[in-house]
């Protein structure tokens, strides 16, 4: 009846785990409660749960990103202080067996359920305002693609409480990931999470994709597209044909542990390294997936509040979608140490080496924008300054890695561990947290305390460096990565370092979230007009927050930065009458469906058959009885268009 | 939605095969999820090229393929994609009658396909050849299996569909989906003439 599932799958005998585990469920209670309190669980389902609003949507997203990053931060903060404590053959506080599930945690939910989710937000938030659309191609498919996700990280999360994770790195490399090694249920939490959120994201690179290809504003050729779209195609491009092979590969690892193949097994034939091939062939790409939209978003930033177009408009679309097609041509320099001799070395430590190129190209694009403008400098180009002196840095470390020989030396140790921290913090985090700041008066009509903002950057800034800079000193001192704990003393002192770099990110964590709560606090007197920043882009024309149909004319665009130049002229066209707009209906179809994932995944996780079974029968009713309404839309009278666009007048 | 973009409307120069905006728009979308289809499919292809001769001591494909067998499946895929375009060919002109029959048809020629291939795969496992025996045949029934897992849900999808086709005709939805639908279909057979060339044809029988 319960598959693998009994009582003592619960840890009570871990302290840790267990106290988590109550202030979490305390937490959640609490909520639940003071929703039913407030009597809002009508408001919650309507205007949110069953939302096919891309604003909505993209904002579920980044509130699920938010969340994550608070969970992988806490395994972050934890690891660092095990290394400290565990120094001189000391035991710390955790032992290997849970040590091992914390890094594999941390890695798994900051790539997937942190910024996977934030960029994906960002996007779903942005492009169909930015290219003056109403909305994404496929609305309720948008609100399939957020609950997914959303499921995934709701499962992976349950493994804290009940039974296990995986205790294999994040990408659960074969054989220590197939049956005989892992022979726990932590491997099947992974696999099966990442399997429904990855579906999730698929539908979601194929929906923007569609609407960036297919809903442009009348006028709006792709040589018009604003920077950030350009870098949403390229995302989503590299989506739709990357995450299908991560959904093959471990597709394949779950035949493996649940039907005896022999994929990636020792036995049988099976080939380990043809996992690595392929986990890499999506895992390259998808780093470039991660930091192809916070380039996007510092290309806004920088135009906007230096007052300039951004220089070398065309150099920077070419520089990313050359960064697009090299993506796939690098996978191999993540593991060089397999032996494929050194001319396929030589061609893949060449194709990383080139990516430089176009990344350079747009470090001085950048640089350029501000030569000669009048630079204001709020928190979201404080984000931008120092993401271009981080990520320049890291990616000279990058550089480094990818000449084979130098990597033979440095593969798998913390030097590898600063580098790619490197990158994705200074790049894709300070990214998501720019875009943050730069879009939330859009979002919600008020902007973000501007001090507490500066000053949790000053903290993330700092506090990044002294977290990893000792790190690439303790590459080259030897310490690999994944250390439960060391014989080594002369380590200590750096891993203090590192130690306090954390808490120092921590502190930047709390501001934000001072910096939240006192924004909302005071909305009153952080009130943002439709266009706060004296921005460039179309999404600035519509008022904050903006309508359901974002636009009640559909704007014509015809120059790069339509709505600078829109601005720059004076229109004396008489206003044009509004006209009714179809919009969708609400679709509880995500939710249900995100409902039914988890009861399967959960099912399968533990092999209890019968909720797999159920959730097959489950799904294939959800479709036919959402397929039956054909009438998913209904119509926005032009009355209440007037009556909207009078109560907000924009800028514009 | 799209329907008030002006930069949608692509309509074509026969005003039998006129699509409205939103139909253009959902085909296309569709039409990029076959894309990544088709990168799945690469996938497993790749992991067939790879693990082809690690047969751990058994029976490799020249032993265990019936080109036969694999012809039969290719006439009744090949075939059913035809009745499929007459189908939707009768969507354009709206003549109910012919695309029922050339839905249904497909529909029977992918059953037969089905059968055949549960055929083979039990007959394969009856001999002690399952995907358990090797990593060629892992990655055999799993490559195969999944392109019979997309006619399975292809033949379920056709049936609800039939079902709203009988109750209402040609509703915009329903074209929208027919239109999917038979881009879903023609995609699996050129799938399938992968599987028939490289599994049954090089891998069997040359």
């Amino acid at each position: 009846m319960f598959g693998k599932l009994t009582l003592s799958a619960i840890p009570f005998d871990q302290p840790i785990i267990m106290g988590t585990c109550i202030v979490l469920i305390l937490g959640i209670l609490a909520i639940l409660a003071l929703i039913t309190y407030k009597k809002k669980w009508g408001w919650l389902w309507t205007e949110w749960i069953t939302t096919v609003d891309h604003k909505r949507i993209g904002i579920m997203y980044t509130l699920l990103a938010l969340v994550m990053l608070l969970r992988g931060f806490s395994d972050a903060i934890m690891m660092r202080s095990q290394q400290v404590l565990a120094s001189s053959n000391g035991h710390g506080f955790l032992p290997p067996e849970h040590y091992d599930q914390i890094f594999s945690a941390h890695g798994t939910i900051m790539i997937f359920f942190m910024a996977m989710p934030f960029v994906v937000g960002l996007m779903n938030f942005v492009v169909p305002l930015q290219i003056g659309a109403r909305d994404v191609a496929f609305p309720v498919l948008n609100s399939v693609s957020f609950w997914l996700t959303a499921a995934g990280a709701l499962l992976i999360n349950l493994s804290l409480g009940i039974g296990e994770f995986s205790r294999t790195g994040w990408l659960a490399y074969p054989p220590l990931s197939e049956l005989p090694f892992s022979p726990g249920v932590g491997v099947d939490y992974y696999l099966w999470s990442l399997q429904i959120s990855g579906v999730g994201t698929l539908l979601s690179g194929v929906n923007l994709l569609t609407t960036l290809l297919k809903l442009r504003a009348p006028g709006m050729r792709l040589s018009m597209m604003p920077v950030f779209s350009w870098t949403a195609l390229a995302s989503n491009m590299l989506i739709v044909a990357a995450f299908p092979i991560l959904t093959a590969t471990f597709a394949m690892l779950l035949l493996d542990r649940y039907l005896g193949t022999h994929f990636f097994t020792n036995d049988g034939g099976g080939n380990p390294m043809m996992y690595i091939n392929l986990i890499w062939t999506w895992g390259h790409p998808e780093v470039y997936i991660l930091i192809l939209p916070p380039f996007g978003v510092f290309s806004e930033v920088i135009s906007t509040f230096s007052r300039k177009p951004l220089f070398g408009y065309r150099s920077m679309v070419v520089a990313t979608m050359v960064i697009t097609l090299l993506a796939f041509t690098t996978w191999l320099h993540h593991f060089f140490t397999m032996g494929s001799g050194a001319d396929v070395n030589g061609f893949f430590g060449i194709t990383t080496m080139v990516i430089a190129i176009p990344t350079g190209v747009k470090i001085f694009n950048w640089l350029f924008t501000m030569y000669g403008g009048r630079v204001r400098f709020t928190s979201p180009v404080l984000w931008t300054i120092g993401f271009m002196v981080t990520f320049t840095i890291g990616g000279m470390t990058g550089v480094l890695m990818a000449v084979p020989p130098a990597d033979f030396v440095l593969h798998n140790s913390l030097f590898l561990v600063a580098h790619f921290h490197n990158v994705i913090i200074g790049g894709v985090v300070f990214g998501c947290l720019a875009g943050l700041t730069y879009w939330f008066p859009k979002a919600f009509g008020f902007r973000l305390h501007e001090g507490l903002g500066k000053a949790a950057f000053w903290c993330w800034f700092v506090g990044f460096y002294l977290a990893f800079m000792p790190l690439y000193i303790l590459g080259f001192m030897g310490m690999t990565r994944r250390m439960n704990h060391y014989d080594d003393p002369s380590w200590l002192p750096y891993l203090l370092v590192a130690e306090g770099g954390a808490v120092l990110i921590f502190v930047g964590i709390l501001l934000q979230a001072t910096q939240l709560v006192w924004s909302i606090k005071k909305r009153q007197t952080l009130r943002a007009g439709a266009d706060p920043w004296d921005g460039r882009t179309l999404e600035w024309s519509t008022a904050s927050p903006p309508p359901p149909y974002n636009f009640a004319r559909v704007p014509q665009v015809a120059c790069i930065d339509a709505y600078w130049e829109a601005k720059q002229e004076v229109t004396t066209a008489p206003e044009e009458p509004f006209e009714a707009i179809e919009m969708p209906k609400n679709s509880g179809l995500g939710f249900f469906v995100a409902f039914f994932a988890v009861i399967g995944g959960f099912g399968m996780i533990w092999h209890i058959w019968w909720m797999g079974i159920l959730a097959l029968v489950a799904f294939f009713a959800l479709i036919v009885w959402s397929s039956w309404d054909e009438n998913d839309e209904f119509e926005l009278s032009a009355r209440e268009v007037a009556l909207f666009e009078r109560a907000n007048p924009h800028a514009a | 939605m799209s329907s008030d973009s002006a930069s949608l409307d692509m309509p074509s120069e026969d005003p039998g095969v006129q699509l409205t905006s939103r139909q253009h728009v959902t085909g296309f979308g569709f039409y990029l999820y076959l894309l990544s289809d088709g990168i799945l499919f690469a996938a497993l292809f790749a992991a067939f090229a790879v693990l082809r001769t690690a047969t751990d001591g058994g029976p490799d494909g020249h032993m265990l393929f019936s080109a036969r067998n694999a012809f039969v499946e290719t006439a009744c895929l090949l075939t059913s994609s035809f009745t499929c375009g007459i189908a939707m060919l009768a969507c354009d002109r709206r003549n109910k009658f012919v695309a029922l029959i050339g839905f249904l048809v497909t529909a029977v020629l992918g059953i037969a396909f089905l059968t055949l291939e549960i055929h083979e795969f039990s007959d394969l496992m009856a001999k002690g050849y399952g995907p358990d025996r090797s990593a060629f045949l892992s990655s055999f029934f799993t490559l195969v299996g999944t392109h019979g897992l997309h006619v399975t849900c292809g033949i379920l999808w056709l049936g609800v569909l039939l079902v709203q086709f009988l109750l209402r005709g040609f509703t915009p939805a329903i074209l929208r989906r027919f239109l999917c639908l038979s881009l879903f279909w023609h995609v699996l057979d050129v799938v399938w003439i992968g599987v028939f060339t490289f599994v049954y044809l090089v891998g069997g029988y040359l």
